[in-house]
């Protein structure tokens, strides 16, 4: 089966993110206001062939833990769906 | 004692450090390239250094995919047998990402990429590439990176401090550490470190590019100066 992950990567919430501050400081310049914090991460989409959806999983949540996403800064989040079908999974 | 240079594709300072080492400072030194599988020929009283630059073209994080590099196996076992590895900019990024020191290296509060000269002052004697090094008088060398912001969590930051692990803090030219001084806001200012072994180095700051006198500064000579005292006074000792 082939099946599409989505994935989320953010850094932690209590670690300073000079990126999104740098862009929420300059939502003003574009005449967008009231924008109270920008935190700015990484969307990765992966296919990935694998026998049921328990494996596909497994897959995703080892290739977030061991390259994707560095625990110490970052927090990931991931959904999975069959290539042909609407996301079903949400971790 | 000889010396290896790990070489990734993108990495942009190992000649640098291979002139200090070989040019400089008269050593044996032999490039490393990434794709090796063993480091057959040096032995646990030897060092290899990761050097700095791009490694990867630093995509999806400074280090992360050069950690899993095929050199980088035999590498973590030479440093879990006592060998010396000593990470520099990109290197400390890749060192840190594959758990042979603790903690990583964010995105620099400012934004920038930041390269200057700072000055440094050395937290301990007790390192093989701090122990000559004068623990009063700061040491000037540059810094040339985007991502230098040093983290960890509070546990293992305490940790740090405990085990006497923070080698070089950022001070100003009289030797004062503060927030102000702090190029890249790394926590408690911490420029460079070693393992809980003392085997293992990390720092930010290039001593390689701080090395010759045609350089008009040569504050980072004294660091490679100290690891090769260190390695004749053990090697006395046997």
């Amino acid at each position: 089966m082939k099946y599409i992950a989505e994935i989320n990567i953010m850094p932690h919430t209590e670690l300073l993110d000079p990126q999104g501050k740098t862009v929420a400081n300059n939502m003003k310049n574009i005449g967008v206001h009231g924008i109270e914090d920008v935190r700015i991460g990484k969307h990765i989409v992966l296919k990935l062939e694998a026998q049921d959806e328990k494996e596909a999983l497994q897959k995703v949540h080892q290739a977030c833990e061991k390259l994707l996403a560095n625990v110490i800064m970052e927090t990931f989040t991931y959904a999975i769906r069959n290539e042909i079908e609407l996301p079903s999974v949400h971790v | 004692m000889k010396f290896g240079v790990v070489v990734f594709p993108g990495s942009n300072c190992d000649d640098d450090v291979v002139f200090a080492l070989e040019e400089t400072l008269q050593q044996e030194v032999r490039k490393i390239w990434h794709k090796e599988t063993s480091l057959e020929g040096f032995s646990t009283s030897d060092c290899i250094v990761v050097p700095g630059g791009f490694s990867y073209g630093d995509y999806l994080r400074a280090g992360a995919i050069a950690r899993f590099a095929p050199i980088m196996r035999p590498l973590i076992d030479f440093a879990n047998s006592g060998g010396y590895v000593w990470g520099i900019c990109n290197g400390f990024q890749i060192l840190c990402e594959a758990q042979l020191l603790p903690g990583v290296l964010l995105r620099n509060s400012n934004q920038r990429f930041i390269c200057k000269n700072v000055y440094l002052k050395t937290q301990t004697n007790q390192s093989a590439i701090t122990a000559t090094l004068p623990k009063e008088k700061p040491l000037k060398i540059p810094i040339a990176h985007a991502e230098g912001r040093y983290y960890a969590n509070e546990t293992t930051l305490n940790e740090l401090v405990a085990n006497d692990q923070i080698l070089f803090k950022y001070c100003d030219l009289q030797g004062k550490i503060s927030s102000e001084i702090n190029p890249n806001g790394a926590l408690l200012n911490i420029a460079g470190i070693c393992n809980k072994s003392r085997n293992v180095f990390g720092m930010m700051p290039h001593p390689e590019r701080a090395a010759d006198p045609i350089l008009g500064n040569t504050d980072g000579r004294l660091l490679f100066d100290s690891l090769l005292t260190m390695d004749r006074v053990e090697v006395r000792n046997g």
